[in-house]
């Protein structure tokens, strides 16, 4: 019989943490933005079916970058996660900050078993607010780490780059076109500093808006209202809710 | 793993096993207890006193449907509530309205809301409204232990058809047998009355506005000869929940515009107290 090799604690880890890296690395980068209306989801993503954000609760967001089956299930089980709190006790009861925790004690126990592999996956929660000192973003590595963001949050693959360059130019009260021309501008840098254009057909693109009539807030912009938007100048303000735009 | 939705614990296992898009389905599997459907009710003799809620209407036009109700709920003889909202949006694109035991109803109109919403999430797409029927059949099936010991839950549900561009009206009986109406439906003690009232003055080319006036007349006439059916309370301001869906989607009419609407059919009926008269040939 062979002897197994020694592997100390700290180069698991490690290794551990460089496999799940390496995956996030691999897709392609997203950021979540606070306007002055809420706050704006943007990716660039080639699906129209696939999507990296999508709605958990009526508030509440949810993002994800690296690997497609394993924050797919995530994101289920954080609808089921919610819907089953807010039967059990009232909507108003479901926030952010407990769907952040359950996701960290999920990613971190996985991370962390030696049964099971680790996730290849970055998460972003976020719930917008009456008001925008409300809202409230976290960042969820694949470790099992919180990160209580404000302003904006990159993940994915040249995630550092991107938050530097929007930690620069973000700033509060952005309307949501100005919003989300600096997020095209920083998703459109590449590694290596050139620029690349990304076109609308390319771009997810959704808000959790707290101006909506409705309790269930989160909105997917698209087609001509995404065309608008882009256009637009920068101060000129756009309401999201136009009826001639509803979702496809 | 403990399965605790109120501990802050991960997620257990079943939270991440892929499977059914429906939360029914899910609370079956992982928190049985809580479906209205699996509860154990002791052998009781005779009939349980209980709110009941009481008429509920709907009518077709071209471009959408309306679903209205009264605001009384009773006990036997008593008034229980005089202001109980019946009608809610279901989604973006329906509503239920419930006659029948209150308090089982609003449960059953929660789990029913949650339902859609829940499939509409995870696949991303709405259910059909023939789907959204359907759902709500099973639902009313799940309740028959309890209909036959008098608590039963009878609801009507409208929506706007969204691939067939027209307003539908469905109505169930206890049993969850499910049939879809034509023009106007009625449920609940007063439904009689209503539907005899629809029956009369329903044309199928009626704008919304004239569509609305309809349903109210119609509860007027199922309060005016049902007890249990509440009328339009103009001393405590209380009038009946008159709700529209439309392409555009749910709306529900406001307190100004309700009130308006049944005090001008209750002025009109100061000088005429059986309403309007239809053509005898």
């Amino acid at each position: 019989m062979s002897t197994p090799f020694y592997v100390s604690p700290q180069q698991a880890m490690a290794d551990r943490a460089e496999y799940a890296r390496k995956g996030i690395a691999r897709g392609r980068s997203l950021v979540v933005l606070q306007y002055a209306d809420g706050i704006v989801f943007v990716g660039e993503n080639p699906s129209r079916a696939l999507h990296k954000f999508s709605e958990i609760y009526d508030r509440i967001g949810f993002a994800a970058a690296g690997k497609y089956n394993e924050y797919e299930n995530l994101r289920i089980g954080g609808v089921r996660y919610a819907d089953l709190r807010g039967y059990t006790y009232d909507r108003e009861d479901v926030t952010a900050r407990g769907l952040a925790n359950v996701y960290a004690q999920t990613l971190g126990t996985i991370f962390s078993s030696n049964a099971e592999k680790p996730y290849e996956v970055e998460l972003v929660v976020a719930e917008v607010g009456a008001r925008p000192e409300g809202d409230q973003i976290y960042r969820l590595p694949h470790d099992g780490s919180i990160v209580d963001e404000h302003g904006s949050v990159a993940v994915g693959g040249n995630a550092e780059q991107i938050s530097s360059f929007l930690d620069q130019r973000h700033r509060d009260g952005m309307t949501l076109a100005e919003a989300l021309k600096l997020a095209v501008q920083a998703l459109s840098r590449d590694t290596n500093g050139t620029e690349r254009e990304i076109p609308a057909e390319r771009l997810e693109v959704a808000v959790l808006d707290r101006t909506r009539p409705q309790e269930r807030k989160f909105k997917r912009i698209v087609g001509r209202q995404l065309a608008r938007l882009l256009e637009a100048d920068g101060d000129a303000a756009t309401p999201t809710d136009t009826p001639s735009d509803t979702e496809e | 793993m403990e399965a605790n939705p109120r501990s802050t614990g991960r997620l257990p296992a079943a939270f991440l096993t892929p499977g059914s898009s429906s939360f029914m389905d899910f609370l079956g599997d992982h928190a049985p207890e809580m479906l209205p459907g699996r509860r154990v009710m002791p052998p009781v003799k005779g009939v349980i006193e209980a709110p009941h809620g009481t008429t509920i209407v709907a009518a077709a036009f071209p471009g959408g449907v309306v679903l209205a109700g009264d605001r009384r709920a009773t006990m036997g003889n008593m008034i229980a509530q005089r202001d109980i909202e019946k009608v809610f949006p279901a989604d973006e694109y329906s509503a239920v309205g419930i006659a029948g035991t209150a308090g089982l109803a609003v449960e059953m109109v929660r789990l029913f809301q949650l339902e859609l919403e829940h499939f509409e999430k995870v696949e991303g797409a709405q259910l059909s409204l023939e789907g959204k029927a359907n759902r709500l059949s099973t639902m009313i099936r799940s309740n028959l232990g309890m209909a036959m010991q008098g608590l039963a839950v009878v609801p009507l549900f409208a929506g706007w058809d969204v691939d067939r561009e027209k307003g539908r009206i469905f109505s169930y009986d206890v049993t969850g047998g499910r049939s879809e109406e034509q023009g106007y439906a009625a449920t609940g003690s007063g439904s009689i009355f209503a539907r005899g009232s629809m029956k009369k003055l329903y044309r199928d080319d009626l704008t919304e506005q004239q569509t609305t006036t309809l349903v109210v007349q119609a509860l007027y006439d199922a309060a005016d000869d049902d007890s249990a059916t509440g009328g339009p309370d103009v001393a405590r301001r209380i009038y009946p929940i008159v709700t529209v869906i439309t392409e555009e989607g749910f709306r529900r009419l406001t307190e100004a515009e309700s009130s308006e609407l049944a005090r001008s059919i209750l002025e009109r009926r100061l000088e005429q107290p059986d309403g309007p008269r239809a053509a005898l040939l």
